[in-house]
């Protein structure tokens, strides 16, 4: 059974239901014909892959919807085989990159150029150039992004790139000098729950105006999470009304347990505690940024505004030194010690 | 000085040569995106860099070229100068067999730039065809007796790969002239960069990049609303590329809104209504130009800076977190906010030097850490948090 957040995906321009302007502006650049290299950007589950899909069809047409997913080998200098999937459709492909790590240079230089070399099949296609989706592109490499400068330029009668990205900071200025940025924010929680009201009407759920806005409150304005709630509430609820529970993830519900942990006790003893269900929650694929970011957000309300400041700087600190590291529970569990000191100091010295 | 005027000879004869050319058919030129459709196609084409136009257009003429090193920031002109250049020199028929181009796209270890460069340098020296044709088309373009190897962001390259280079460099200086081109020069290594005439693109004065914007809206039919061409400049930052791609996705914008206004409305809300009239469906306007180049209205700095000033009651936390996530949300990117509310502080006279000192360290810790990829709203919101304090010192 699909998950609501596929089934119910607009697949047109005319369908999305926000940024109204953003979609015009879409559809413009999308008849124009001459259609830049584009960079979308914004945070995830703002609906940048689905508005892009919608783009899509508006250049090529419902031929796009028709896609297979390829299994290709690159050769790397030191013959390396790596294996890559590729989603395509007669018009476009959709690669990610950041699969292949480091690697993201071979791939990114054989296959665009191997695109870039051949003309449409479809003669009868309504561009002349193929379109190429490259999702995470924040994460491709700096060799991958030098790789794609020329290519952007040299090929352009027959390759346009979309990037997908959730921030600018990473592409190198040189790229973001050959494409047109395009922000994509978060729906407000008002446009939240519009969607929640359209989807559950499909559904033929009744709808339940108080609980869709707590819905959207506690999605942090993340269109895609907030429809997995109201898919998890509707399913386990035979009846839903206004103050019906909306159960946080499982990994959520066990950092929410961390935070308590950490306030209530400071010792080595209770660190070796965390450091357990740390590495539980890492063997379960949250990344750590996530974890780190999620567990700074529930402790800082059970602390005293004049700590709030400290603790957001150690946060940073060693979320930083994750992207750098390589083994990411030394940070997590530093941090945690960080803050037991932190708060342990600071109640020691209200003590006086 | 005859050259001088051979020169000059060859100028006019190429141009005409140009101009009886059959334009590409309309309908392709068309579908270029403006970057490409008004690439400079020759030496006068390009705008600014006075100095390096000089000194190559006296290339043109004498059969000699040094090694030669462009750098400077993006979109400047540094790869259409090269291939103007070029192209100038060899002419459509010979620009394919003298002319060797490799980018950061190309395999560049060292083995295969010395490969390649071999191959290249081994070729035999291709002429203008014999008879009148030929002295037709020396008189055009001088196809001087060397070829050129244009390695194009050449600061992607590793230093082992440009050690290498040096080699390849002075076995095949007989024939070869390389051009090498870069963002920064301090990435080329110093023995190359010492064997190359030196260049350095700056980035484009506004006067000159305005007069090049407003031509392509001139010849594109595009309404500007005044301030527009500021703007633009203000936005792209010299970078003459980034303001051509900001105009046309503007121009598409107008026209888009036009259609709009002649197509039968389909549920269409207020502030749709609204647009079109501010538009006017016709010119460019500064808003839309600032809407498409990402920056972010002043309205949210000010709020931004305004949650960070300390205040009696209620807590400052609180304040700028709510800030800092709804911005979060909104999508701007990290550098954006970094980069304005900098020149928000450090051009605020209330704020006194000591507290700026201070908060200057703070941003530059920031920029790391997104540089290295940290998570941008913890960055975001400690900056301003450590800023905030800062203010509240006494
Ligand atoms: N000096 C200039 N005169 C006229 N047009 C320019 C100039 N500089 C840039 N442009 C415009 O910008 C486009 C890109 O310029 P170009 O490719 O030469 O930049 P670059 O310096 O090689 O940049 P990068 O460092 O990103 O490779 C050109 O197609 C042209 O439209
Ligand atoms: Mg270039």
């Amino acid at each position: 059974m699909a998950l609501l957040v596929d089934k119910h995906r607009p697949r047109s321009l005319d369908a999305l239901s926000y940024h109204q302007d953003l979609s015009e502006r879409l559809r413009s650049l999308a008849q124009s014909g001459d259609f830049p290299h584009l960079l979308v950007y914004g945070p995830s589950g703002a609906g940048k892959k689905t508005r892009i899909v919608a783009t899509l069809k508006e250049l090529y047409g419902p031929g796009v919807e028709k896609i297979k997913i390829d299994s290709r080998v690159f050769q790397t200098t030191s013959n390396r085989k790596l294996e890559f999937n590729i989603v395509a459709s007669v018009y476009h492909l959709e690669i990610t990159p950041s699969d292949v790590g480091n690697y993201d240079r071979v791939v990114v230089q054989d296959l665009l150029k191997e695109v870039a070399q051949t003309q449409q099949v479809d003669l009868s296609a309504r561009q002349r150039f193929k379109v190429v989706v490259i999702n995470e592109a924040d994460h491709l490499t700096r060799d991958a992004q030098a790789a794609l400068r020329r290519t952007m330029e040299k090929y352009s009668p027959n390759l346009r790139l979309i990037l997908l990205a959730n921030s600018t900071s990473n592409i190198i200025a040189p790229i973001r000098s050959r494409t047109l940025l395009v922000r994509v924010a978060s729906p407000t929680e008002t446009e939240i729950c519009q969607v929640l009201k359209k989807v559950g009407g499909k559904e033929g759920w009744k709808e339940v105006e108080v609980l869709n806005k707590r819905i959207a409150a506690e999605s942090g304005r993340n269109l895609r999470r907030a429809l997995l709630m109201f898919e998890a509430v509707h399913a386990q609820n035979e009846i839903v009304n206004d103050s019906t529970p909306i159960p946080p993830p499982d990994w959520e519900a066990l950092i929410e347990q961390i935070a308590g942990e950490i306030i209530a006790e400071h010792t080595p003893a209770r660190i070796l505690q965390v450091r357990a269900k740390l590495y539980d929650l890492l063997t379960h694929c949250i990344p750590a940024t996530t974890i780190l970011k999620t567990l700074t957000w529930k402790l800082i309300p059970k602390i005293d505004d004049a700590l709030k400041a400290d603790v957001v700087r150690w946060s940073a600190f060693y979320e930083h030194r994750i992207r750098m590291g390589t083994k990411v529970i030394f940070h997590l569990e530093a941090f945690v010690a960080k803050f037991m000191y932190l708060l342990e100091s600071y109640l020691m010295e209200m003590d006086f | 000085m005859a050259s001088f005027f051979d020169l000059k000879a060859r100028q006019a004869a190429a141009a005409s040569a140009c101009s009886a050319k059959v334009a590409p058919p309309k309908e392709n030129n068309r579908l270029q995106p403006w970057v490409e459709k008004y690439r400079p196609k020759s030496l006068d084409d390009i705008t600014a860099q006075d100095h390096t136009v000089t000194v190559l257009r006296r290339t043109l003429q004498s059969s000699n070229l040094p090694h030669m090193l462009f750098y400077g920031p993006p979109g400047t002109g540094k790869t259409s100068t090269v291939l103007a250049l070029a192209k100038q020199l060899y002419g459509p028929d010979l620009i394919k067999t003298r002319v060797l181009e490799l980018n950061a796209s190309d395999e560049r270890g060292i083995s295969i730039v010395r490969e390649k460069v071999k191959d290249f340098a081994r070729m035999q020296l291709s002429n203008p065809p014999a008879g009148p044709a030929g002295i037709e088309y020396r008189k055009r373009y001088s196809c001087p007796p060397y070829k050129i190897v244009i390695l194009d962001e050449a600061d992607s390259m590793t230093q082992d790969a440009q050690s290498a280079l040096r080699r390849t460099m002075e076995t095949y200086s007989k024939i070869t002239r390389f051009c090498l081109i870069c963002n920064y020069v301090t990435r080329i290594i110093d023995p190359l960069a010492s064997r190359c005439s030196k260049f350095r693109f700056k980035s484009l004065d506004s006067a000159n990049a305005g007069r090049r914007l407003e031509d392509i809206a001139a010849n594109e039919n595009v309404d500007l609303e005044d301030g527009v061409i500021e703007m633009l400049l203000r936005c792209s930052e010299g970078d003459l590329r980034k303001a051509i791609t900001f105009l046309q996705s503007a121009a598409r914008l107008v026209g888009a809104l036009q259609a709009k206004k002649s197509r039968p409305k389909v549920g269409g809300t207020d502030d749709d209504a609204m647009d079109v009239e501010i538009t006017d469906g016709k010119a460019v306007t500064v808003r839309s130009i600032e809407d498409i180049a990402g920056v972010i209205p002043i309205a949210t700095i000010d709020r931004l800076l305004q949650a960070m000033q300390p205040r009696n009651k209620g807590s400052v936390y609180e304040s700028v977190a709510g800030v800092v996530t709804d911005m979060v949300a909104e999508g701007w990117s990290a550098t954006q906010v970094v980069s304005q509310l900098y020149d928000k502080i450090v051009y605020d006279d209330a704020i006194p030097d000591r507290h700026k000192n201070k908060i200057v360290m703070t941003f530059s810790q920031t920029d790391k850490g997104l540089v290295d990829g940290s998570d941008e709203h913890l960055a975001i919101l400690d900056l301003c948090l450590q800023v905030a304090g800062v203010l509240g010192e006494r």
